[in-house]
Formats: structure tokens, sequence, C-alpha cells
């Protein structure tokens, strides 16, 4: 008979082994999944995971795309994983994304085609106003009338993707488009793109901002008593109530902070690698973001590590599309996956496993 | 076009047909919130149901087969999302949000090359010269027997819930599992049940809409409905007939903005499109407001990880 034993404390090393252990059981039922497709898995998973790097023929197109692709991901995740800590759940950081890409191109198509240097730095700010404005629907509500933060966030994703439909065929539209949907291409406006920094990196404004993101949020949680409260809320919210903590003030920082990170990310990617915002703008990063913050234990450091790793599945699964026909929406099964394995595998973390007969009468 | 386009019978008969895959999503989540289990996979299990009943609908030509497809592959999520909260003990939110996304990945990885083909009509339910009554026979006897069975699925959940002696013991177990597990209540195989259940009912939904609804299948074809669902549950304060009440109150809104857009009112697409979801965040608002700071009803196991050694 298999039992499970609580732990005191949960086991700091399990703690940074299971992310690990998760990605090699990912990586083994994800083969399985691809044999089944009918292909050669070790040949999957070598494109899914190593081509993209270290191919010679494809790898300088791709590895620039890595970082592209982490670090709106990273940005996300980061906010999230604050919110998480204590409690909150804010699951519709893809409709704050939108909303950040829709406030700040706007704010700055207002002003087209001015050459002024302040445009870009307005459009940011635009762009993390939008977000934050966004999450804030759900933490007043919340806050005010005790509504459920997920479902609300959550339904605001296709209020938001609707919004963005009708901003690229209404007011947002190119007006020399020539009727299409979508806007000017912004990328191609110097005062409020934001190209590649260094050339043949993939760095932009946007993954910079995810790198100082995770510094900040380093410091927030280790060293700030803001975030001390977030974890004691987390953890004890009566102790928390004890310590003085406003649960109210919590929600709203949390869901606040995340929606401004998403808004962010949303601005830096229509300006940059996306280039102009069209129906079809959001890729699901603000979804894959919840699987990159728990991959990362939550913890800025493993979510910089955790959001390269997504970053490279996502690039290892066009590859794989591409050059083995292996269809797009098997690595979006795969990402799943992770988080399962994930999640499962935590046991681990939190309980020891005995094996044995249980005592008698418990 | 005008307004007046828009015919009332259909209205309400169409309105049936929209409310169907939320209020069987929706009563399959009432009965794993009152185990005290809180699945957030609504939306993934529903996508899956979808594809896998549209799969062997098309593959057997037989609806019928199609539709216990979709309840056996929800029921089949369902339980690896058991065995993750239950026994592994896992966190459900993160665990619900997990089936989401792997459902959808899912999904459109087995949705290959099925879009664009129709499936097997399913079969209106007979019921002879009374289908051919004005107004009534279109709006009470014009359906396919999944409304028939969504419709009795209502009632016979409300007497379990309140009249059973199984009810009962599902409730004190989401109630209060410490409890329930002193009185020698089987926790986790009850819980178990409850969220098979639950999958079930998810996929059956799901199948409506990609069977009978739309009928066809593509790629994100719920479009949200499964957490619509979920808000539903709480509209309802956890009860069978308020979950009834609130699918086709959504329903009603979703055919009301679909002939609207049909009719070409001067009013942009995208904001009748987005009208369901507000109006669901709306009545969410509402409940939340009116029943104080605790939600009245909610299981108070709700979301609670249960360690039998505790």
């Amino acid at each position: 008979m298999i039992r499970l034993e609580k732990r005191p404390q949960p086991s700091a090393i399990w703690k940074t082994v299971t992310p690990l252990l998760a990605v090699i059981l990912t990586i083994v039922a994800g083969g399985l999944m691809f044999a089944a497709l009918g292909t050669d898995p070790v040949a999957a998973i070598r494109t899914i995971f190593w081509d993209p790097l270290f191919h010679p023929q494809y790898a300088s197109y791709s590895r620039p795309q890595l970082l592209v692709k982490a670090g709106p991901l990273i940005l996300i995740a980061i906010g999230l994983s604050i919110g998480f800590r204590a409690g909150i759940w804010n699951i519709g950081a893809e409709g704050q994304y939108i909303i950040g890409a829709i406030t700040g191109a706007g704010a700055g198509l207002a002003l087209y085609p001015s050459e002024a240097w302040w445009i870009f730095p307005m459009m940011v700010a635009a762009g993390a106003l939008g977000g934050w404005l966004w999450a804030m629907i759900p933490a007043i509500l919340k806050t005010h009338f005790n509504t459920n933060e997920i479902l609300v966030s959550l339904l605001l994703v296709y209020v938001a993707e609707n919004l963005m439909a009708s901003m690229a065929v209404g007011a947002l539209r190119n007006p020399e488009g020539g009727g299409f949907p979508g806007s000017r291409n912004l990328s191609q406006w110097p005062a409020a793109s934001n190209p590649e920094l260094i050339a043949g990196t993939g760095m932009h404004w946007g993954v910079m901002a995810a790198f100082v993101a995770v510094i900040l949020a380093y410091v927030l949680m280790s060293r700030h008593l803001t975030g001390f409260h977030i974890q004691l809320a987390g953890q004890a919210p009566r102790a928390a109530a004890f310590a003085g903590v406003r649960p109210e003030r919590l929600v709203v920082f949390c869901l606040g902070l995340s929606g401004a990170l998403a808004g962010l990310a949303g601005i830096f990617e229509v300006t940059g690698p996306a280039g102009q915002l069209s129906i079809d703008f959001n890729v699901g990063y603000g979804f894959t973001a919840i699987i990159v913050a728990f991959l990362g234990r939550l913890h800025p450091a493993g979510i910089l590590l955790a959001g390269l790793l997504m970053a490279l599945t996502y690039i290892g699964g066009e590859l794989a599309s591409f050059t083995l026909g292996i269809p797009a929406a098997a690595i979006q099964s795969f990402q799943g996956m992770l988080l399962f394995f994930l999640l499962a595998v935590d046991v681990l973390t939190n309980y020891r496993i005995r094996l044995g007969r249980t005592e008698a009468a418990t | 076009m005008g307004l007046s386009t828009i015919s009332p019978t259909l209205l309400v008969a169409s309105l049936m047909i929209a409310a169907t895959p939320i209020l069987l999503a929706a009563l399959g989540e009432l009965v794993v919130e009152r185990a005290g289990v809180l699945n957030l996979g609504v939306e993934g299990m529903m996508i899956t149901g979808a594809i896998c009943g549209f799969a062997a609908a098309v593959g057997t030509g037989s609806p019928a087969l199609g539709f216990v497809a979709a309840a056996a592959s929800g029921a089949a999520l369902a339980l690896v999302f058991g065995f993750l909260t239950q026994i592994l003990l896992s966190n459900q939110v993160a665990t619900g949000l997990a089936l989401t996304l792997f459902g959808l990945g899912l999904s459109s990885l087995l949705g290959q090359g099925y879009s664009g083909i129709r499936p097997p009509p399913t079969a209106r339910f007979d019921f002879g010269p009374l289908s051919d009554l004005p107004f009534v026979g279109r709006v009470v006897f014009g359906h396919d027997w999944i409304v028939y069975l969504s419709l009795a699925l209502t009632a016979l959940i409300w007497w379990f819930l309140t009249r059973s002696r199984a009810g009962l013991t599902l409730r004190a177990v989401g109630e209060n599992h410490e409890a329930a597990h002193a009185l020698g209540m089987k926790v986790v195989a009850i819980r178990l049940c409850a969220i098979a259940f639950g999958g079930a009912c998810a996929g059956l939904g799901g199948a409506y809409l990609s069977l009978v609804r739309v009928p066809q299948w593509t790629e994100g074809m719920t479009a949200g409905a499964g957490w619509i669902a979920l808000a539903i549950v709480v509209f309802a304060s956890w009860r069978a007939w308020g979950v009834l009440v609130g699918a086709y109150l959504f329903g009603g809104v979703t055919v009301l903005q679909l002939n609207l857009q049909a009719a070409g009112v001067a009013f942009p697409v995208e904001y009748l499109s987005m009208s369901p979801y507000l109006v669901t965040i709306a009545v969410l608002v509402l409940m939340s407001a009116r029943s104080g700071r605790r939600a009245l009803g909610a299981p108070a196991c709700l979301g609670k990880p249960f360690h039998a050694s505790q």
C-alpha cells in the first residue's frame, strides 16, 4: 500500500528537481504522442529542443526568435506569479495584453506622422495604463462586490478580442491600407517602432523590460514588506489579517501590476515583432504565461528559465511543423501536458511517499 | 431587412438550442462543486467532447454514438484532473487551468482534417401530431432528444441533490469533508465519481455544439462556453433549477444578438458579439453583491484539498 505523508515543510531539493523531472516526463510522453501521430519521436524532440539553437541551417533565423518569444512570456508571467503567490488568480492576461496593444497603438497613431522622440515612450506608458485599467475591472468588482476574479478576468478576454477586431476594421484601420483590416505598420514608423537593439539577437525594448521586471520582482518578493505581505496572504490569510494586511489592497495591487505588465508586453509586441494591430494579433502568450509562471515555481529566476524553455518549444514547434509536418496544435497540447506533469510531480515536494501497510485503526 | 424579420417562435426555439450546451456543462459542474471540487477545466473538457463526439459521429454515421464518445472522452479527461487533485493533491485552480489549456491543444490536434465536414444529422424527437401545433409545436415539441435529455437531467439532479440519500452524502462531502470522512464516507471515491460525471456532462455539451448547434468542427469553437457554464453555477447559487434559468437566460442573449446581427441593426457586429460575456459578468456581479461577503449556497469545502491523515 502506498500512502502519502505530509512533510512539515516543502522539500527544498524537490522544489528545484520537480520542474526538471516534469520536463523529462513531458518529453517522454510527448515522444509517445508524436510516435502515435506517425512521426519519428527522436527526430521530433530533437527538432523542437535542439535544432532551433544549433541546426546549421535554421539556427541563424530561429535563435533570435528565442528572445522575441520569451520576452512577452516572461513579462506577463512575472506579473501573474506575484498574484498567484497571494492567491489572486488573474487568468485574463491575454485580454490585458490585447488592450495594452490597442491603447498604446491608439495613443501613438493619434499623432501620426509626427517624428517627436517622446512618441514611443508615451505609447509604452499608454499600453501599461491600458492593461492596468483592464485588470482594474476584475479588481474593483472583487473588492466591492466580491465577484470571482478568475471568471471575470477570463470572460474579459473575449470582450477584448472583439474590441480588437472592431478596432482593426474600424477606428484604428490603416486609411492607406486599401480597406484591409489592420492598423498602420508601427514598426515602419521610426518614432513608434520597437526595433531589434542588437542585430541578430532578437533583443528589443520588451525583452529589456522583461529582464528588468525579473530583477524588480526578485527585490519586491524577497526584500520588500509588500512582497512579504503577498506571500503571507497566500500561505496564511488569517495570520495576514492579524498582521494588518488589507486584502482589498493586495487584490488591487496584484491585479493592477499583472495587468500593467501584460499591457506592456502587448505594446512592445505591436510596435515590434507584430508590427501592426490586426485581427490575429494575439497568439496566446497570456495563457502560456500561466504555464511559465508555474514551471518557474512562481520565482523570478525560475520564470526567466521557464520563459526561455517555453519560447524554445514555440519555435521548435514551428520548425517541426515546417520540416516534419507535425501539426502546429501538437505543441499546444505538449505545453498543456508539461503543466499537468509539473502539478503531478509536485506531490513529491509537499509529501513523502511511504510504502508499506497503513497503521491499524487510522 | 429590419427587426420585423425576427420571428418570436424561431427565437425561442433557437434559444433552447443555444442554451443546451451550457446547460449540460453547468449541470455537470454543479454536481462537481456540490461535492466540494472546483474544476476550472470545463472549457477543455467541452472542446475535447466536441471533437471526439464529432469524429465518432462522422466515423460511425451515428450521432448517438458520437454523444456517447463525447461523454466518455470528457469523463476520461476529467479523471486526469481527478487523479491529480484527489490522489496527488495538486492545486485545483492550477490543475483546472492545465486541463483547459491541454484540452484546447488536444482538440485542435485531433481535429486535423475534420473541418468543413458536415456531421450526420441528429434526429428530432417524434411527438407525432403534437409537433404540428402552432408555436407550441415548434417550441416545446420540435427539438432533438438531447434538449429533452438536458431538461430531464436538470430535474434528475435536483431530485438527486435534494431528495436522495446518495445526494445527501455528496453534499456532506462538499460541506465538510473532515466530518464526512469521520462518518466513514469515502470522500475521495465520491469526489472522483462526481468529477467523472461532470466531465461526461461537459463532453455532451461540447458534442451538442459540434453536432447540432453549429453543426461543424472549427478550432476553439466553444469560445468560452465552458467559462460561462462556470459562471452560471455561481449565478444559480449552486441549485439545479437556477442553472436552468441561467443557461436559458444566456441562450436568450446569445440568440438575440445573433438575430440582431442577421437583421443588420446599425450597431457594430463586434459589440453585439461581446454582449453575452458582458451580460455574464453583470449577472455575476449582481449575484455576488446580493449575497454579501460570502456567496450564499457555495459548498463550504469548495476547492479545498482533502488528505485523510490530517
